[in-house]
């Protein structure tokens, strides 16, 4: 039997990497400090808005994603979001991770590392996270990802609804799947810096920009809006020029999507990210595009956030009169 | 029919009433639409989040093509009864508002056919409409930073049962013992759309 044969079958993997090895089953990342707020995020749950469950998930999803690819994970694998900096992790067993997102100082056992590269930890070594100077989020992605047990179908925990795994605490086990088959094939991605003192986002008006006055709109897409401390995964809280209606009364509640600029009775809005609410009773005056969302999602309290409006490619939204 | 816009994220359909959106939602069951990742039905629209890539004209287009004439699809699937200890804060303060005594609320709440119409404000929190206008009532003033798990409530045309403790303003009438969210269950959520709900007095019991 030749050793290629083996390598096929349950035999020993003879080119197994770091992370690969036998004893794949009982990796984990054990946490040593959290920062100001670390939790496991994937992808999101899907198709389970009718029961008043949202989609939660990375908040960032572009770096997320380049996490796992990588790590040659499938997308999907869930790995750590930490706001800020300030998370340790100890391999337990070895482990291969990236670090991508807001750019945090990395040290393994005291030595520097790099973020958006394939980084090796042999059993027991401890990834630390510094405070990153610009940006919010990183991401911490392991290969064969973040093993929790999957709630309706996703390994997010959703802050709001109180869904998903536990945040993760000192001393917390967090195993590590299997790794996939498929091996990185890239030690390092180039990217875009993330974060800034002031992010230009993309907006469409609507769905209730008829609720506001035309000043208001003008107001909206020409001021400076500074994201205010009082922010989180369900939203970042701005402030700056008040929008005011057009119209009194109450908007019967309806669904909500992530970017929503939603307005409350102060008249200063919210931008919804991952974990929004499901539905909700103020007007939405503008929706950041999808694209701009991971910038969204990097704008640390303090910076200045400015709408532009996207012209729409298409038509007016289409109206139909019932009979 | 109104359809709007959520930048490249959504579609939002405004209909005339519940009603619609009952029948939309049954429609968009029976032929979903290419490219919807889930539908988000409220008191008069339904939200359609789009996956990326998907093309939020072809969606609107297609919705419009819908049918949204009630009684094409009635089956309301299952009917559960759930029991409820009328001992709530807000039971003398309903019965001013109504015009009714306590035991003709109780009455009433537990006389009536419930449809749970959509979920929303937190998971397995199920919006329920009645066919007793009278216990049409406006929320609290001030919202109660705690509301325990199992409170049976009343605000505007609905009646609601929270599925674990959160802050809440609608009007507290009783508590229940029923799994209204359990998570070892599938589904988890007890009060799903289209559900019928009937509550029963559990002192009488």
């Amino acid at each position: 039997m030749s050793t290629r044969t083996a390598t096929r079958t349950a035999g020993p993997r003879t080119t197994a990497g770091p992370g690969d090895g036998p004893s794949a089953r009982r990796r984990a990342l054990e946490i040593v400090a959290t920062g100001p707020m670390t939790t496991v995020q994937d992808a999101g749950r899907f198709g389970h808005a009718d029961l008043g469950v949202g989609r939660s998930g990375a908040a960032d999803t572009d770096s997320y994603a380049l996490a796992n690819r990588l790590l040659a994970n499938p997308e999907g694998a869930a790995a750590l979001e930490t706001t800020l900096g300030g998370l340790r992790v100890r391999a337990r067993g070895p482990v291969t991770v990236a670090v991508t997102g807001a750019d945090t100082p990395l040290r393994v056992d005291g030595r520097g590392a790099a973020t958006n590269t394939v980084l090796h930890l042999p059993d027991g070594a401890e990834l630390a996270m510094g405070a990153p100077a610009r940006g919010l989020r990183s991401y911490l992605g392991v290969r064969g990802g973040v093993d929790v047990p999957p709630v309706l179908g996703s390994r997010s925990t959703d802050v709001l609804a109180g869904l998903g795994p536990d945040l993760p605490a000192p001393g917390t086990l967090l195993p590590v799947g299997p790794a996939p088959t498929g091996f990185p094939n890239v030690d390092h991605a180039p990217t875009a810096p993330v974060g800034g003192p002031e992010t230009v986002l993309r907006v469409v008006l609507g769905p209730r920009e008829d609720w506001f006055t035309d000043a208001a709109v003008d107001t909206l897409l020409s001021s400076a809006y500074e994201v205010t401390p009082r922010s989180d995964r369900v939203g970042a809280r701005l402030s700056g020029p008040v929008l005011d209606r057009a119209r009194t009364g109450e908007l019967p509640s309806e669904g909500m999507v992530a970017g929503a600029l939603q307005v409350p009775p102060g008249g200063e809005p919210v931008l919804f990210l991952a974990d929004h609410p499901v539905t909700g009773g103020y007007p939405v005056v503008a929706v950041v595009c999808a694209a701009d969302l991971p910038r969204a999602a990097q704008a640390r309290p303090g910076t200045r956030v400015r709408f532009t409006l996207r012209t729409r490619p298409s038509g007016p939204p289409t109206e139909r009169q019932e009979t | 029919m109104r359809v709007l816009r959520c930048a490249d994220t959504g579609v939002l359909v405004e209909v005339a009433d519940l009603a619609e959106v009952i029948a939309l939602r049954a429609a968009l069951e029976a032929e979903p639409v290419p490219g919807v990742t889930d539908v988000v039905p409220a008191a008069r629209t339904l939200l359609l989040r789009i996956g990326p890539g998907t093309d939020p004209d072809m969606v609107a287009a297609a919705v419009t093509g819908l049918p949204l004439a009630p009684g094409g699809r009635r089956d309301f699937g299952e009917t559960v009864t759930i029991p409820v200890f009328y001992d709530g804060e807000d039971l003398d303060d309903v019965a001013e508002l109504t015009g009714l005594t306590r035991r003709e609320l109780v009455e009433a709440h537990t006389g009536a056919t419930w449809t749970v119409a959509f979920c929303g404000f937190a998971p397995g929190f199920g919006y329920m409409v009645g066919d007793d206008p009278r216990l049409h009532v406006p929320r609290r003033g001030e919202a109660r930073t705690r509301v325990p798990a199992g409170s049976v409530a009343l605000a505007g045309e609905f009646t609601g049962v929270y599925p674990r403790s959160s802050p809440g303003g609608w009007q507290l009438l009783g508590r229940t013992g029923a799994r209204i969210w359990d998570l070892d269950r599938e589904p988890p959520g007890l009060l799903r759309p289209g559900v019928r709900v009937r509550f029963t007095d559990a002192e009488a019991s």
